[in-house]
């Protein structure tokens, strides 16, 4: 009897810690998840941050040119360079035959003839000498010397023939090829080069339409807080407009893109593929999120601040705006500044509304046609070329960068401004 | 010039503020007793002076365009024009005026575009006129009203009391203008494709529609296997089940470990890291679940001899699982540390464990609330787009085996609407349809959840 119920306890007390152990297991189980996530994109992201340069002797042949004597600026940006461009890269193999020398073409971006041109123009006194040029190494080379292309596969598979990796790896051999910082993943527009590649269009085109956000949804959205949480009479009406935005909070952001295809371009007639168009979809969906904010931090001023400044006789409109507004604002900004980050995040909504175009500019205002950073993780997660696998986990480590800078920012707005009352 | 008007109108605005509020302060010094603050002459003066003019300005560009082009395409009428020759007429016309028209030059264009310039000046031109004309009247009748000392403050405040009650329509406005966008397209697509080929077919090939011949009239029954969303509506429970088969057991093991046996300084670092898993961005998902989860599922069931698609079911809605975890976890975790500390006591104080308690007590008097909070993470698996569009086939197969691909309600949506759409075509119109049924699901999914939640709060407050 007595052993019986040792037993039984015994049975309970590994239950529980079975129990115990499967909660440990869920935690580590979503932090491992996390861990995973984060090492893969960092793993794969930070070579992006490099970028492979070749150098290459050039000869500013004046007559390949077709320069005459001492030519004035515009001869300079008029003249031809791609003779020279192209001599220069089959002066790496004195021995190559037509084939060949094609090959040894496409070990640079097809950029090259304007890198040359650049250097020239930075220094017009090297007419008739020759010099070392940095040229951006083609994506496929840039992957080679980062050690994330295949070598061993039969030729055939490769994108990199057996002629161009020999050459390469004499250049490696004789150190005239060099690994920078990539300067130009920041500051040029997207490109069907994954060489050339840069996020500064879809960098752009997200500042814009978070401004465009911002603009819409922060002022509608705190005034409608002020209402319902102050002034709305408690009635049916208010009810249905409570439902509403609860219900908002929760619909799909897809169905904000439909909204915006089928209202703001179909009937309205806004510019297609611009961040206006996407400002506007977002604030849609980011007006929820503030409103429920801003009403739970004025829910959370004390009643006693309303009634001290009613007795002292300012009307109601004045002790909301003169004193509870105020009181709320540090709860407000940083729901609001929350709100931004996931509308910072979105794709879908932007797809639908066109933002997927392919732009080579940096637009210049919310009216030009952009991308998004999201979107441009999901136009180049889609496109074959393995150079563009580095710039995805690249861009996604500067998304979130900018996701995890706006939530410590909505933290420190909450810590620092916010009044503890009780 | 819009640009200057509207500037304009600022400036006369603040303007009017700062005399509204020197004429008080002139009534004052007469010694009479103001009625408001010497402000509220200034705000009453300023509403006065910018916001008529700011309806009629807004009301002018609205109402414009449509009656240029009514003018202009009156010369047209009785002559026999269809309505889309009318209105490329119209943009020809728009397109000469601004010197932008590279075709074939007729008369009646030309004739056409000059009467549009004349037009186009005569109302900019009046609409100075009038915009001015309102700001003198209303500024005059207000200037008249605050040198009466008449009262100020309550026309301003109840001014204001509307323009925050217009605020809170904004939400309103939302649903409406989501509804609405839906509801034609979807209707025309329903005069095209019944309902039940709609909710009962088992083929989904849109791109079947896409090569027909645009000259053609529409012939209903070449669509009758064409969209049938039985897969699409399958494949779209199916990943959410799968998410959910990963989410439910992870979050709310977590949840219930944080509310239950974690030391403060657990719960303080481990809550916020699961809910950074909640703040990635879906597309990020997406790219993981494509470029590591699917590929590794893919070598894994070759090495054990099964054949998995690259593109499966199980790395999408796997993935969806991992970004539904932190939902669950702090939405159970919540419910669960809002259950009464005393029917914690109760059970202990009965010999129950730590673990019985859980399970025979603040289980089941949580558990309204855990639905809930399942509830709303499923109607996110279901709505979730990036995830499927990445990671699952495009493909509408109707299948139950996770390894093979299928495809959801809004990854298609994605693939329909990607690129350049044609309003009408029933391809387009279906996807709106399908936006249409994934709306009223969500729907109701979040006002189910959202009354479970709700009631569950009441009980215990």
């Amino acid at each position: 009897m007595n052993k019986n119920k040792e037993q039984l306890l015994n049975k309970r007390y590994k239950a529980e810690q079975r129990f115990r152990l499967y909660g440990q297991s869920a935690i580590f189980m979503a932090l491992l998840f996390l861990t995973i996530f984060i090492f893969k994109i960092f793993s794969t992201g930070y070579s992006a941050f490099q970028k492979t340069w070749l150098i290459v002797p050039v000869t500013f042949d004046a007559e390949l040119m077709m320069l005459e004597q001492n030519p004035s600026n515009e001869d300079l940006q008029d003249a031809d360079y791609y003779d020279i461009a192209l001599k220069s890269m089959a002066d790496l193999d004195l021995n190559a035959n037509e084939d060949q020398e094609n090959e040894l073409k496409r070990m640079v971006s097809y950029f090259f003839e304007k890198e040359i041109k650049n250097e020239l123009l930075n220094d017009p006194s090297l007419i008739g000498k020759t010099k070392e040029v940095y040229l951006t190494a083609s994506d496929d080379l840039d992957q080679v010397f980062k050690g994330n292309y295949p070598r061993d596969l039969p030729e055939n598979q490769r994108r990199v023939s057996d002629y161009q990796l020999k050459i390469f790896d004499q250049l490696v051999a004789n150190g005239k090829v060099e690994s920078k910082f990539n300067i130009s993943f920041f500051t040029n527009a997207d490109s069907r080069e994954a060489e050339l590649a840069g996020i500064a269009s879809s960098f752009m085109g997200s500042i814009f339409s978070i401004l465009v956000c911002l603009m819409i949804a922060f002022p509608v959205a705190v005034l409608a807080a002020i209402y319902l949480e102050e002034f709305a009479p408690k009635n049916r009406f208010t009810d249905f407009i409570e439902v509403n935005i609860n219900n908002l909070a929760a619909v799909p952001s897809i169905v904000f893109g439909l909204l915006g295809l089928g209202v703001l371009l179909a009937i309205f007639q806004l510019p297609r593929s611009t961040p206006l168009v996407g400002g506007i979809t977002l604030s849609l969906m980011t007006l929820p999120t503030i409103i429920i904010a801003a009403r739970a931090s004025l829910k959370a001023v004390p009643p006693s601040i309303r009634e001290a400044a009613l007795a002292m006789g300012a009307s109601r409109m004045q002790t909301t705006m003169h004193h509870t507004v105020p009181l709320s604002m540090p709860g407000t900004l940083s729901g609001t500044i929350i709100g931004l980050a996931q509308a910072l995040g979105e794709t879908a909504p932007l797809i639908l509304i066109g933002m997927v175009a392919f732009v080579n500019t940096i637009p210049g205002s919310p009216m030009d046609p952009a991308a998004s950073l999201p979107v441009q993780i999901y136009i180049w997660a889609e496109s074959a070329e393995r150079g563009f696998v580095e710039k995805v986990s690249a861009c996604i480590m500067v998304l979130l960068g900018f996701l995890i800078t706006m939530n410590l920012f909505a933290q420190i707005i909450r810590h620092k401004f916010e009044k503890k009352w009780s | 010039m819009n640009l200057i008007l509207f500037t304009f109108i600022v400036l006369l605005g603040f303007t009017s503020y700062y005399f509204g509020r020197k004429k008080a302060y002139t009534i004052q010094s007469t010694k009479k007793r103001l009625t408001a603050l010497p402000q509220f002459y200034g705000y009453y003066l300023a509403i006065w002076c910018a916001i008529p003019a700011f309806i009629i300005f807004s009301l002018w560009a609205i109402f414009e365009p449509t009656i240029v082009k009514l003018l202009i395409l009156s010369d047209y009428s009785n002559q026999g024009y269809l309505d889309d020759e009318l209105n490329l007429i119209y943009e020809k016309t728009k397109a000469l005026s601004r010197g932008q028209f590279t075709g074939e030059i007729t008369p009646f264009i030309e004739a056409s575009a000059e009467k549009y310039l004349s037009l186009r000046s005569i109302a900019q031109s009046s609409k100075v006129v009038i915009v001015l004309s309102i700001i003198i009247a209303s500024v005059a009748y207000a200037y008249k009203r605050i040198s009466s000392n008449s009262r100020t403050r309550e026309p301003v405040e109840k001014f204001l009391n509307a323009v925050l009650f217009t605020a809170s329509l904004a939400a309103i406005l939302t649903t409406v203008g989501i509804v609405f966008s839906l509801i034609f397209q979807t209707i025309d697509f329903f005069k095209v494709i019944p309902l039940f080929d709609f909710v009962f077919g088992t083929h989904w090939y849109p791109a079947k529609a896409f090569v027909r011949d645009s000259s053609e009239a529409l012939d209903p029954t070449m669509y009758s296997d064409t969209f049938g969303a039985v897969p699409i509506f399958a494949g779209t429970f199916f990943i959410a089940f799968i998410a959910m088969c990963v989410a439910i057991p992870i979050g709310l093991m977590s949840g219930i470990y944080l509310a239950e046996y974690a030391s403060t300084k657990v719960r303080q670092y481990a809550k916020p890291l699961i809910e950074i898993l909640a703040g990635i961005p879906t597309v990020v998902y997406g790219f993981f679940a494509a470029l590591t989860v699917g590929p590794f599922l893919k070598e894994l069931g070759t090495s054990m001899g099964l054949e998995v698609s690259a593109e499966s079911a199980l790395a999408a809605g796997g993935v969806m699982g991992i970004m539904i975890i932190p939902f669950i976890s702090s939405l159970s975790d919540d419910v669960i540390t809002s259950v009464p500390q005393s029917l914690r006591d109760g059970s202990y104080a009965m010999g129950a464990t730590k673990s019985e308690t859980i399970k025979r007590v603040i289980f089941p008097a949580a558990l309204p609330g855990i639905v809930g909070s399942i509830l709303l993470g499923v109607s996110r698996a279901i709505g979730e787009t990036m995830i499927v569009v990445m990671a699952s086939g495009l493909a509408a197969n109707l299948t139950l085996n996770p390894l093979e691909s299928t495809s959801t309600i809004t990854a298609q949506i994605v693939v329909i609407l990607i690129g350049d759409q044609a309003f009408g075509d029933p391809k387009t119109q279906a996807a709106f349809a399908l936006g249409m049924s994934l709306f009223l699901v969500t729907l109701c999914l979040n006002i189910v959840a959202l009354k479970v939640v709700k009631k569950y709060r009441e009980k215990y407050e």
